[in-house]
Parts: C-alpha cells; sequence; structure tokens
C-alpha cells in the first residue's frame, strides 16, 4: 500500500445509540480506495449498524462519515455513491432478474438503449444472460447471490458494502464464491466492505480485516497481522484456535522473555523482541499447527516442551487433530499433517500414548490482555 | 393406522352436519322464492313470478344501486386509508402513542355496531347544528360511517401482510436510488396489492352487509338494500323479499368462486414455475 495515499473512507469518532443500548462506540477507521476489507466479529458486535450507518440506513448519534473526501453523514441512502448487497439478497420478487438489476439505473434516468448494454454486460459478467426472464423465485440460492452482487454493482458504486455476503450458500458454492468476489473485485477497482461473523471468509477474502467487540475495534490489520499476532485473548480465541496458558514473566533478557505457567508447569522462551516486566501475568498463545509432535523426548533442554498423552484423535487426511492432555486436567489441540503414510494397519500415533510437544520460540504469542 | 375407517366416518357425519347447519336456512329461503303461494310457508306450487314482481319494482332497484353506490365507494376510500394506517403502524418504527394509534385503530373491529352507529348519528348531528353540513343524512353519512368501520379491517389485513414483508427489500430500493416515494410506489405497493384487493372485497361486502350502523345514519329517502329487506320482512315473511335474498345468494357466490379460481390458477401457474426452475437445476 502507497503510504502518501489519501483514505478513502473516513469514519471519525462515530457513534450509534439505541436508547441506552451502545451499538457502535466512537469509532475511528480509514479505509483505503480499492481495498477488500472485512468488519469480523460476533453478532451483536455493532458490525452490522456499522455497515447500515455507511449505506445510510441508520442516522448516526454522532461522529462523520466521508467518502471520497464527501461528508456523508447525513446524505440520505438513495444519493450516496455506495450499493449494499443484502444478506437475505432482497431481489424485488415481483420483477425479473433483468428489472432487478436495471432498477438502480432506471432511477438515474440513464436512457434505455444505455440501460440495456450495462444489464446485459453485467448478466454476462455473473453468467446469468440465460436467466434473464426469471423471476427470483425461479432461481437457486447462488443464481439469486449472483444477481444481487449484479445490481449492486451495476451502478458502479465507489463502495460496495456486503453483508454476510456468503452466509446462505453451502459449503462448497461458498468457496468457488469467494473466488469469483475477490476477482470481480479486482476487475472493478471498487473498495469492497464485507461484515461477516465466519473467520474463514474474513480471512481468505480481505485485504484487511477490522475485529469489533461491543461496539469497538479491538484490532485492524492484514489477516496474517490478525491470526499470527493477535494483540488480545478476544482476537486469538476468536480467530482459528489457539491453546492459552497464564503465566508470569521471570525473565526480562534483552532478546527475549521467560514466562513460567503454573498449569501445567513449563518454562516459554519467547525470542521475538518484546520487553514485557518481570512478575506480569501474562497468557501466552500457541496455535495448534505450531507444535511439533514426537514420541522421543526433543533436544531443546527443559523451555518450550511438555510431555503429555494423547487423549483423542480426529483423522481428517491431510491432517490429523489431536487432543493431548498435560497433567492433570489441562487439554490442547495440535493439528498436525500427515507427512508419511503409516504402513497399512497400523498408525503413528495412538490413543493413550506418551508424546512430547516441542515449538520454536518465535511461534509463541504473549498477550497482557 | 387401524381405526382410520372409523375416524373418518365420525368426520364425514360431523362434516356433514356442520354444512346441513350452514346451508339448510339457505336452501329453504331459495326453495321457498319459487313459491307460488303468497302465504311464505305453505307450498303452492312452483313459479317465479315473485322474480318478475321484484324486476318491476322501483323502489327495490333503487335501494340495489344506493347499496351498490355505497360500498363501491366505501371499499375504495376505505382501502386507500386502511392502507395508509397499516404502513404507519408497520413501518414508522416506534413513534409516540403508537400502542395508543394501534388500539385505536383496532378498536372498531369490537365496538358493538349499536354504539359506533349512535355515536356518528351524534357526531353528524353536531356537525349539522355547528357547520351546516351534514345538511340531510344519506348516501354521504353512510357512506362516511362504512369507511370509518371498514377501514380498520383493510389496516389489519395491511399490517400483517407487511409484517411479513422484509424490509430489505424497501432499503434496497432506497440504496439503489429510489427516493421514498419511488420505493412505496414501485415496491411497497405491488407486495401489499394481494392485501389491498382483499382490503377492497371485504369493505365491499362489509357495507353491503350493513344493516345496523346504516339504520342508524340514514335519512329520509336513502335506503338501502338490508334496510328494504329488513323493512319489508318486519312486516311478516313475504315471498318477494325471498326472491330478492335468493339473488343475492347467487351474486355473492358467483363473486367468491372467481376469486377462489383466479387464486387456484395462479397457485399451479406458480407451482409450474417452480418445478421448471427445479428441473432445469
Amino acid at each position: 500500500m502507497d503510504p502518501d495515499q489519501q483514505p478513502f473512507i473516513k469514519i471519525q469518532s462515530l457513534s450509534k445509540h439505541f436508547g441506552s443500548f451502545t451499538a457502535v462506540d466512537s469509532v475511528d477507521l480509514e479505509i483505503y480506495k480499492g481495498e477488500l476489507f472485512s468488519l469480523l466479529g460476533a453478532s451483536g458486535c455493532g458490525k452490522t449498524t456499522l455497515l447500515r450507518m455507511l449505506a445510510g440506513f441508520e442516522t448516526p448519534s454522532s461522529g462523520t462519515i466521508h467518502i471520497d473526501g464527501v461528508d456523508m453523514t447525513d446524505v440520505p441512502p438513495y444519493e450516496r455513491p455506495v450499493n449494499m448487497m443484502f444478506q437475505s439478497y432482497a431481489l424485488f420478487p415481483h420483477m425479473s432478474v433483468e428489472q432487478n438489476v436495471a432498477y438502480g439505473l432506471h432511477r438515474d434516468g440513464i436512457d434505455k438503449q444505455a440501460i440495456k448494454t450495462r444489464v446485459e454486460d453485467m448478466l454476462a459478467m455473473v453468467e446469468l444472460t440465460d436467466f434473464r426472464k426469471r423471476k427470483p423465485h425461479q432461481l437457486s440460492g447462488g443464481q439469486k447471490q449472483r444477481v444481487a452482487l449484479a445490481r449492486s454493482l451495476v451502478k458502479q458504486p465507489k463502495v460496495l458494502l456486503l453483508d454476510e455476503p456468503l452466509a446462505a450458500l453451502d459449503k462448497r458454492l461458498r468457496e468457488n464464491t469467494q473466488f469469483e468476489l475477490m476477482k470481480i473485485q479486482d476487475q472493478l477497482g471498487v473498495t469492497f466492505i464485507v461484515v461477516t461473523h465466519d473467520q474463514e471468509e474474513a480471512m481468505t477474502l480481505s485485504t484487511r480485516i477490522a475485529m469489533m467487540d461491543a461496539g469497538r475495534f479491538i484490532q485492524i490489520g492484514t489477516p496474517i497481522e490478525i491470526y499470527e499476532f493477535p494483540e488480545s485473548r478476544l482476537v486469538a480465541n476468536f480467530i482459528g484456535n489457539t491453546n492459552m496458558f497464564e503465566g508470569r514473566v521471570t525473565e526480562n533478557g534483552v532478546d527475549h522473555i521467560v514466562v513460567q505457567s503454573k498449569q501445567p508447569a513449563c518454562e516459554f522462551f519467547i525470542d521475538h523482541g518484546i520487553s514485557i516486566q518481570e512478575g506480569t501475568r501474562v497468557w501466552v498463545a500457541i496455535r495448534p499447527e505450531k507444535f511439533r509432535i514426537s514420541k522421543s523426548a526433543p533436544e531443546s533442554g527443559q523451555t518450550n516442551q511438555m510431555k503429555g498423552v494423547i487423549d483423542d484423535i480426529g483423522y481428517l487426511g491431510k491432517l490429523s487433530i489431536y487432543r493431548v492432555r498435560i497433567g492433570d486436567d489441562k487439554i490442547i489441540q495440535i493439528t498436525s499433517p500427515n507427512l508419511s503414510r503409516p504402513k497399512h494397519g497400523e498408525s503413528l500415533l495412538d490413543w493413550s500414548d506418551e508424546i512430547y510437544l516441542s515449538w520454536d520460540a518465535s511461534s509463541v504469542v504473549v498477550l497482557t490482555k | 393406522m387401524h381405526n382410520t375407517g372409523q375416524r373418518s366416518r365420525f368426520l364425514i357425519t360431523v362434516t356433514c352436519f356442520g354444512l346441513a347447519f350452514l346451508y339448510i336456512p339457505m336452501a329453504l329461503l331459495v326453495f321457498y322464492s319459487f313459491n307460488y303461494s303468497k302465504i311464505v310457508p305453505v307450498w303452492g306450487g312452483f313459479s317465479t313470478r315473485w322474480y318478475t314482481k321484484l324486476f318491476e319494482s322501483e323502489e327495490v332497484w333503487s335501494a340495489v344501486i344506493l347499496s351498490f353506490k355505497i360500498a363501491t365507494v366505501t371499499a375504495c376510500f376505505a382501502t386507500l386509508m386502511g392502507t395508509l394506517a397499516g404502513l404507519a403502524l408497520v413501518r414508522f418504527g416506534q413513534f409516540k402513542g403508537r400502542t395508543l394509534f394501534t388500539g385505536m385503530i383496532t378498536a372498531p373491529l369490537v365496538m358493538p355496531e349499536v354504539i359506533t352507529g349512535l355515536s356518528l348519528l351524534l357526531l353528524f348531528i353536531t356537525l349539522g347544528d355547528l357547520i351546516g353540513w351534514p345538511e340531510r343524512r344519506g348516501f354521504t353519512t353512510i357512506t362516511i360511517a362504512h369507511i370509518t368501520f371498514s377501514m380498520a379491517y383493510v389496516a389489519i389485513i395491511i399490517q400483517s401482510r407487511l409484517a411479513g414483508m422484509a424490509q430489505d427489500l424497501e432499503e434496497a430500493a432506497q440504496d439503489l436510488g429510489a427516493k421514498p416515494f419511488r420505493v412505496l410506489i414501485d415496491i411497497t405497493v405491488p407486495l401489499i396489492a394481494p392485501g389491498m384487493v382483499a382490503g377492497w372485497l371485504l369493505s365491499f361486502t362489509l357495507s353491503l352487509d350493513d344493516l345496523v350502523i346504516a339504520s342508524f345514519v340514514t335519512g329520509p329517502g336513502a335506503v338501502t338494500l338490508p334496510i328494504l329487506i329488513y323493512s319489508r320482512v318486519r312486516l311478516g315473511l313475504r315471498p318477494d323479499i325471498n326472491a330478492l335474498a335468493t339473488i343475492f345468494i347467487i351474486v355473492v357466490a358467483t363473486a367468491a368462486f372467481v376469486a377462489w379460481w383466479i387464486m387456484l390458477r395462479q397457485q399451479k401457474k406458480r407451482e409450474l414455475e417452480m418445478q421448471m426452475s427445479s428441473e432445469e437445476g
């Protein structure tokens, strides 16, 4: 990203209250042109309210929204250079596919021939040319989704808002559609803002993700930043699985720190340049795929390893999920790729096997909140 | 199930009993309308003389025309105003006094007709004294009275239709650049049109039907069909009224059948389209 670039969408201390409930709590956000930006969070975190304020369906209680340098705060939805794809698709049931797509263009008073061409181009792009005379109830879920997309893109909005765009599709269709969306976004260069509660969807689609909780952003970053460098336990737990160990900092060295946890008793050596005062209470997070699993003790010494017993195995083909019991009551989850093929009728690791876990000093995330 | 036969016999008995309860009185009415005898319950042979007599009666014709005129005007106004009230109930969210408004809209549904009629009569008399309008009671006063109570039914129908319709559709239209009035015309009205048609038909029949309220607010010379039938029958059962009622039944039954047939055809068409689309994948 060009560091001198001006933000395309600028949200400043934006709040929305419903009675005594605060849905969006004084948020600031800058989104750049051509981004595919995701608002991610559990239901009720305020992400939909924020999106609806961008579309103009909700009036902010305070704060401002600028799009492409123009103050949009009090502009009604029908005058914003923004279009939205609804979660329910909201296709007009009494209009054909063609009429649905053309509706927005008719409102702009464009001449009939131009509308026809634009609609045809759009339907060709979403591969629905043969279905243009159909009514929405005669379409499958995936087709409806594509009509909704075509309808919201045909006016060439500056920003496209997508509310849970893939939630209503089945898994196989979702994966294809995800890549289709990215392709279209790339072709048209429109700025996309996606609201989703599905972290996988956010990870694959987005250039940046904003994690929301209780009306505030708790972290904004690229998918890699959010996944590998979460700033809080909330983010670490929401995005993917993670194993969390509570402990205290026992050593604050120049290029490393050491964290001692009690349950299970273990020393964590972390070497990426962080500095936390000795005695501070911290949480150590390690992703399931960051563990190495072995039957014999690793040579790394006493730090960054644990001994456990396999409690459960989930074989998924390309990888296996192990639930490993450490000590009496700590269960941690590990995923390990099945790199080699076991002999027929045997498995490499079995239930109740005693195993050693180890990890790199750089794979550990230390969280203070 | 082993007792299917028994249960179905029970069901058939109940159904027959219910149908008999509903339709024997009407069947009797139709039967006696073809009675030659002047004394209703005494059979004097088959005849259509009462029908002929009916069509010759100036009084009956003017009552029929007045009733249909009132019913048509009532249905149109009640549909318009009821639709607006229904829209206000569902779409304007939480405004101050919403509960009161809802209650006030639906109150005429449970209010005894005698009360409604009496209060409207009082209103018209007061207005007449104060501003000199209505000068005399008749067509206008009956129509206004009918609109007030029919409107409530339309508002309820529209409300339920709108509540089932996702607000997304209206928002989507706005999002695509339609101003609120356009949204109403392009999206909301087409979607609630079936409710509006149902409301119109209901208002029409309610108005055509009404005796109590009409007799309160009517004036000299304005005799609706129910008022005519009632006033004649008060002097004793009359065969020509039986004939009139029979025609009434036929008209209403035909209208109901047509409405049912149109709906059935639409549904079949829709099912066929659904089937087509699922076959093509």
